[in-house]
């Protein structure tokens, strides 16, 4: 099966979901947003079905043999010593191992499809952001904007988003769930997320991994806005006084709970792989240190991409 | 004088006298200690206590003794899991519901480590104690006071984890303690030492039980009991064992590395001085999904054992079953990295770990299709049991199509973590493993007791648990795919809330459920005359634990059967062949011992002391079990023969009964 058909799968299953919405509820991953999103409903979608294939005969066969079989129903065959049969152990392995082999093909597919380091095809640039969580707050970074935010983000409806993630306490997970795929944020490690979105709304954010007494609200907003739109938010941040140098940083790193979202109008250079290299070294990143420390080592591979 | 040379870092501060809710269950357990403390003590229990049953070396008693354990702790689990439940149902929008994050976090640890270590397990292995031997038609395990060491290590582990409730607190880290968040930067405390010491105490007794049951199956078969002749049930122990064997050492091993970082200031896991937690996450699911089938597998037997018994056939496909088993165990090591497909890893490394998940299915279909075609051309009975089972071949399979979408390293980047992953591992452990242990448990309780259970209540019990476990983990499906992730202690959406409250309905209807069987127990008890088991096989049954009387005299068999066919007990009873022999002959049999009970509890003091770094008192434990251990080597007085006029009188009173 090809891409497009799992994609028109999804969209056309992206329809569904006002009609399931009840009293209000938000079913995020039946209403994906953004192109990968989409993919994730349609692998699921796929998998149900073919489930399905072995699980509807089976809750049937239970019951109607359970019922027809019944030690009561004297009328019913009764076969004591009965325990054998070729054809039908043929069928029983068969039938499952099909249903999986057809599977396998699905999960090489998609999972190259929708492996969280691969570039989305597309005609724009992909914008870049490093994301960094913290005890219990979200920073973002725009690295080509200079610009940095805490609890929200914004893209630009179209274009993909290019995110390198750490973290600079313990494990978290990165996840917008309207726009699709999660990836862990884990210290002295950069993991990466591509992630797109295909219509203007604000989505939340979350960490979805358990990360400690602040986890709960741990929550961000994530804004998909048109471009001019975008260009205003990132005006916005720029406006804001405040600076995240190392003095900043320290500040912001220090655990809290609720925080508000606030913008930093101007950040230092090469932030990110200052806190990505910190733990390496057990190093508070020193300021004016962070540049020298990052070019006197190689940067850190890439957690575990093969 | 410098009281911590004395008391480590432990000070009165240690017992949150400030916490009413815990407070309150400290007393009620301390209550219910007394009382079992006053009973013991108006029935003159002391001394049979010690000598028939804490120092019993009898795979029967000891398989009791972890069946018991294990519905006591599925008592505190179950705890947890209402007080989880209540709190998610009240804690929306901008409430903060009546458990902190500081308790919270506690409860849910202590829920998942309980109910699998101390729930789960110890009920598996108590179900193997007391059926493994009558199947394969022995007198005891191959190695007995092993077999009461690995019981009292276990009960030592679960003694200090619910002493984290009164004296400290517990891990808030999650059932798997995963780094840097269990290291000492970011849990200081004593929660995560008293979790690493519960489970290397308690994992010992198991990785041991795993050693002593494989020696057991291996060697001491009744003659004529080829491999393939064994019992399915034995078939699924064996199995299981290999898989403990195999996978406990990787948590002793893992756990004593994560214990050097938080003792002596080591780096395997840490952010910082080159540590990866990555390598503990990978080691832990290494042990950890083979554990799950550790639980299930067993299971897989007894719902064979059960099904094959109530349908009046063999169980069809037997080899088959056989084969999907060992297959399953053999798959179970090469699925871990399905449980963090979102750390990072290559589209290669995830779809082949995708795919052996996905594997699994398979032999696991295949195993619900020999359960069907059993039940096929049978008299099926539906008995308290048969209704476990068949409860679980709905659950199970629901659930088994949800770890497939789960298997899908591109549906589970948005399923991982989320409610929907509770519901399908709630799903197949409910509906697999703690159906499985109801249904062997009222399937066997006749052999170990003597009489059978109550079925209407057994029957309430069971209803109870299936409606209940529906209500209470489809909302939480739903909300997987609204975007509610695990382990939250509140939250903002407010159209989450009635999902929450109809979840907290199910675990009430459970809770029924749960005191259904309470007074199933009671009554059961109460009218155990009239429900005596005087045959040995009140179900008619097919294996040879059927062979002998209800409950069965302490030497098992007062002739070693010899196996002809599998079904061995169907077989004999088809030839007309008597489980008696004709002129009785002494019976070697091991001895009870002190020592198991000493060695095993001497693990309570040596935890705490590690917990609180009183090292001294540590020192003194260690030295002591060291010491038990020595002298009981130097005793030589191990073993007896039981005269054979003492089998014919006990064989001839069991006959008595019989006839009156």
């Amino acid at each position: 099966m090809n891409e497009r058909t799992l994609r028109r799968l999804g969209s056309r299953l992206a329809w569904l979901a006002p009609m399931i919405t009840l009293g209000g509820c938000s079913w995020d991953l039946l209403d994906p947003q953004g192109n990968i999103g989409v993919q994730n409903l349609s692998t699921l979608t796929w998998a149900t079905l073919l489930m399905l294939i072995v699980v509807i005969p089976v809750i049937i066969l239970t019951i109607a043999f359970a019922w027809r079989y019944r030690s009561s129903n004297l009328a019913a065959d009764y076969a004591p010593d009965w325990s054998h049969s070729t054809k039908i152990e043929i069928v029983v392995w068969l039938v499952p191992a099909l249903i999986v082999a057809s599977l396998a093909v699905i999960a090489w597919k998609t999972t190259h499809d929708l492996d969280p380091y691969r570039p989305i095809a597309s005609k724009e640039k992909p914008i870049e952001v490093e994301v960094v969580s913290l005890d219990w707050k979200w920073l973002f970074i725009y690295p080509e904007y200079g610009v940095a935010s805490v609890n929200e983000m914004a893209l630009p409806v179209g274009r993909p988003v290019h995110f390198k993630i750490t973290s600079d306490t313990v494990m978290n997970s990165f996840f917008i769930p309207q726009l699709g795929s999660q990836i862990y944020s884990m210290a002295g490690m950069q993991t990466q997320l591509n992630l797109v979105a295909d219509k203007a709304g604000s989505y939340k954010g979350i960490s979805a991994n358990f990360s400690g007494n602040g986890f709960a609200d741990m929550r961000f907003e994530a804004k998909a806005m048109d471009q001019k739109g975008f260009d205003a938010w990132i005006a916005a941040a720029k406006a804001s006084p405040a600076s995240l140098d190392m003095a900043g940083y320290a500040a912001l790193e220090k655990a809290s709970e609720h925080d508000p979202v606030r913008f930093y109008g101007a950040v230092t250079p090469k932030l990110f792989d200052a806190v990505l290299m910190k733990d390496m070294h057990d190093n508070a990143p020193a300021e004016g240190k962070a540049h020298s420390q990052i070019t006197s080592m190689q940067m850190p591979a890439p957690a575990q991409q093969d | 004088m410098d009281m911590s040379i004395l008391f480590g870092r432990l000070t009165l501060d240690a017992i949150p006298l400030h916490e009413p809710i815990i407070m309150g269950a400290t007393a009620f357990m301390g209550l219910v200690g007394l009382g079992v403390v006053y009973a013991i003590h108006s029935n003159r229990f002391w001394v049979p206590l010690w000598k028939d049953w804490l120092c019993s070396v009898d795979h029967k008693k000891i398989g009791i003794m972890y069946i018991i354990l294990a519905l006591v702790m599925l008592l505190r689990g179950f705890s947890d899991a209402i007080m989880m439940r209540s709190q998610q149902a009240m804690a929306a929008g901008g409430t903060q519901g009546y458990l902190p994050p500081e308790h919270f976090d506690q409860v849910f640890t202590a829920h998942g480590v309980i109910m699998i270590f101390f729930m789960a397990m110890p009920f598996v292995i108590g179900l193997m104690n007391v059926v493994v031997p009558l199947q394969i038609g022995a007198r005891d395990v191959a190695f007995p006071f092993l077999n009461s060491l690995s019981f009292w290590l276990t009960v030592s582990g679960a003694l200090l984890i619910n002493a984290s409730l009164a004296i400290g607190s517990f891990a808030r880290t999650g059932w798997l303690a995963y780094p840097p968040l269990s290291e000492l930067a970011y849990s200081p405390d004593v929660g995560v030492d008293y979790y690493i010491w519960a489970l290397q105490i308690s994992g010992v007794g198991t990785t041991l039980a795993g050693v002593n049951f494989i020696a057991t199956i291996l060697k001491m078969r009744a003659p004529g009991m080829d491999l393939m002749k064994m019992p399915i049930f034995t078939w699924t122990t064996l199995c299981t064992n290999m898989l403990i064997v195999a996978a406990f050492p990787v948590l002793t091993g893992t756990l004593a590395l994560l214990s050097l970082d938080r003792y002596l200031g080591m780096h395997f896991f840490t952010n910082d001085h080159g540590g990866n937690p990555m390598n503990y996450v990978n080691l832990i699911w290494m042990w950890g999904h083979p554990e799950v089938y550790i639980l299930m597998i067993p299971l897989f037997g007894a719902f064979s054992e059960i099904i094959a018994t109530f349908s009046g056939k063999p169980l069809f496909g037997y080899k088959s079953m056989v084969y999907a088993t060992m297959g399953i165990a053999g798959l179970s090591f090469l699925v871990w990295l399905h449980h963090f497909f979102t750390m990072g890893s290559g589209a290669n490394v995830n779809t082949f770990f995708g795919i052996t998940t996905m594997i699994i299915s398979v032999p696991t279909g295949v195993k619900i299709f020999n359960w069907l075609f059993t039940m096929y051309k049978g008299r099926v009975r539906m008995t308290v049991p048969v209704m476990w089972t068949i409860g679980f071949m709905l659950t199970f399979t629901i659930g088994g199509m949800t770890g497939v979408m789960l298997a899908l390293p591109g549906a589970d980047f948005v399923l991982h973590n989320s409610l929907f992953l509770i519901a399908h591992f709630h799903n197949v452990i409910i509906g697999g493993v703690v159906f499985g242990c109801f249904a062997a448990m009222n399937y066997w309780f006749p052999k170990a007791f003597g009489f059978t259970l109550n079925e209407t209540l057994g029957k309430a019990a069971f209803w109870c648990w299936f409606i209940g476990f529906y209500l209470a983990f489809m909302p939480l499906y739903a909300l997987g795919f609204m975007g509610a992730t695990r382990r939250l202690q509140h939250y903002a959406d407010l159209a989450w809330q009635p999902y929450f409250i109809v979840a907290a309905c199910g675990a009430a209807v459970i809770l029924l459920g749960i005191v259904f069987q309470v007074a199933q127990l009671v009554v059961s008890i109460r009218d155990r005359e009239q429900n005596r088991d005087l045959t040995g096989d009140p179900w008619n049954g097919r294996t040879l634990e059927w062979a002998t009387s209800s409950p069965p005299p302490f030497y098992n068999f007062a002739k070693t059967p010899k196996v002809e066919a599998l079904d061995a007990w169907h077989d004999m009873k088809k030839k007309g062949i008597s489980p008696l022999p004709d002129t009785f002959a002494p019976i070697h049999m091991p001895r009870n011992t002190w020592a198991g009970f000493v060695i095993g509890i001497a693990g309570v003091p040596l935890g705490f002391a590690l917990i609180w770094h009183i090292w001294w008192l540590a020192g003194v434990s260690f030295i002591g079990m060291v010491g038990a251990a020595i002298v009981h080597s130097f005793n030589e007085d191990r073993d007896y023969y039981v005269p054979a006029d003492e089998v014919a009188e006990i064989e001839g009173r069991i006959a008595l009964a019989k006839v009156a």
